[in-house]
């Protein structure tokens, strides 16, 4: 009798935006891959569901606890704190800084997308999301144990390894010129 | 009335009210969630009267924070493209560079613009979704595999039953079967 390894628990995600709207849509999208997903609508909220203990304004964190979230996509303009604000709190904690992250943005601005990269997100995607973003997320989301950066442990991820990597400048710039989302957006220089 | 529902549909994409982004809300609709656009158009509405108030407010200020107008109208905007309002959302912009521009005017006439736009997409939404929803759930924007599986049902019935009397039925089952998937796919 043969043995078939099924995995126990459904990848979860947690997605992090103040809009109702982009909330019931990046739920619906990651629900298609039959993720389980956390949605909630501050960074705030985000850390305080990874466990981490809102001392001196999440200055100094917990790290007792265990989280089971294997990736984390945010907003990145929120009131408070913002999705890089987040990025950054998520990368400075010992227990959260191996879990993905990617951002969301509705603004095509090259150097918040270089900055979110720098600081650590895996992607950045344009708003509106679409299915086909979601599906950039699988290499993150292939295993039980968390994918990390620098993950040499996969044998069989090479390939996967290659598309953490490979955020393209093309593909930005291609939809930059081509695609609605992209238009417009020079001129605005909110944050 | 499933033409004319068809062509409403259409009506709004060739007319520039709708783009690309609604037929991603169609597709995201299936049996498990089958009314998944009328539900983030209705949140739509619900955050809209709640924008559109705020920015109404804001722009009655003697002196204009032209920051804060640019964040409260980011917050539509982004609203507006997440559903596909294509109008509404190059209302939107347009509004947005006259606040970078600190044009006070350009701000108070493009908002007027914007609350049209968003009153004529509502109006015309409404509509279509009640038109929809007479018409029946299987003839909306649906997978069309899920058209067959109606006209299908009898059609078992009819093969069991014959199977039963054991009589010819293989002429029969060709016209049914090509009569289902006739009425099946004219909508």
């Amino acid at each position: 009798m043969g043995v078939i390894a099924i995995q126990e628990t459904p990848l979860h995600v947690l997605a992090v935006d103040d809009s109702n709207i982009d909330r019931k849509l990046i739920e619906r999208l990651l629900k298609t891959y039959s993720y389980h997903v956390t949605a909630v609508d501050s960074g705030s909220k985000a850390l305080e569901f990874l466990g981490l203990q809102d001392v001196e304004n999440f200055q100094s964190f917990s790290s007792n606890q265990e989280t089971d979230v294997n990736l984390i996509i945010t907003d990145y303009c929120m009131p408070g704190m913002t999705g890089f604000e987040l990025l950054r709190k998520i990368k400075e904690s010992k227990s959260l800084k191996d879990i993905p992250v990617v951002i969301m943005s509705s603004d095509n601005i090259p150097a918040r997308i270089s900055r979110c990269l720098e600081e650590g997100a895996q992607e950045f995607f344009l708003k509106p999301v679409r299915l086909s973003d979601v599906d950039k997320l699988r290499p993150y989301l292939s295993k039980n144990e968390r994918k990390t950066t620098n993950d040499d442990d996969d044998d069989d991820n090479d390939d996967g390894d290659d598309d953490v990597e490979g955020w393209s400048d093309e593909d930005e710039q291609g939809r930059s010129d081509e695609d609605e989302r992209g238009q417009a957006v020079s001129m605005d220089q909110s944050s | 009335m499933h033409r004319q529902v068809a062509n409403v549909r259409k009506s709004l994409f060739d007319q520039g009210y709708l783009d690309e982004q609604f037929i991603q809300l169609e597709e995201l609709q299936d049996n498990s969630n089958p009314n998944f656009v009328e539900e983030v158009v209705t949140l739509f509405y619900r955050d809209s009267a709640r924008f559109l108030s705020n920015l109404d407010q804001a722009l009655e200020k003697r002196s204009l924070d032209f920051g804060k107008l640019d964040s409260l109208m980011h917050q539509f905007k982004s609203s507006s493209t997440s559903i596909g309002a294509k109008k509404v959302k190059s209302e939107c912009t347009q509004f947005r560079n006259y606040c970078n521009a600190r044009n006070a005017e350009g701000c108070k006439r493009t908002f007027q613009n914007v609350k049209k736009e968003y009153t004529i997409l509502r109006k015309k939404l409404e509509a279509y979704f009640q038109m929809s929803r007479q018409v029946g759930p299987t003839e909306t924007a649906c997978r069309p595999s899920s058209r067959l599986v109606m006209p299908i049902v009898p059609l078992y019935l009819y093969l069991f039953t014959s199977l039963k009397q054991q009589t010819s039925y293989t002429d029969d089952v060709l016209l049914l079967l090509h009569t289902a998937i006739n009425s099946g796919v004219t909508s």
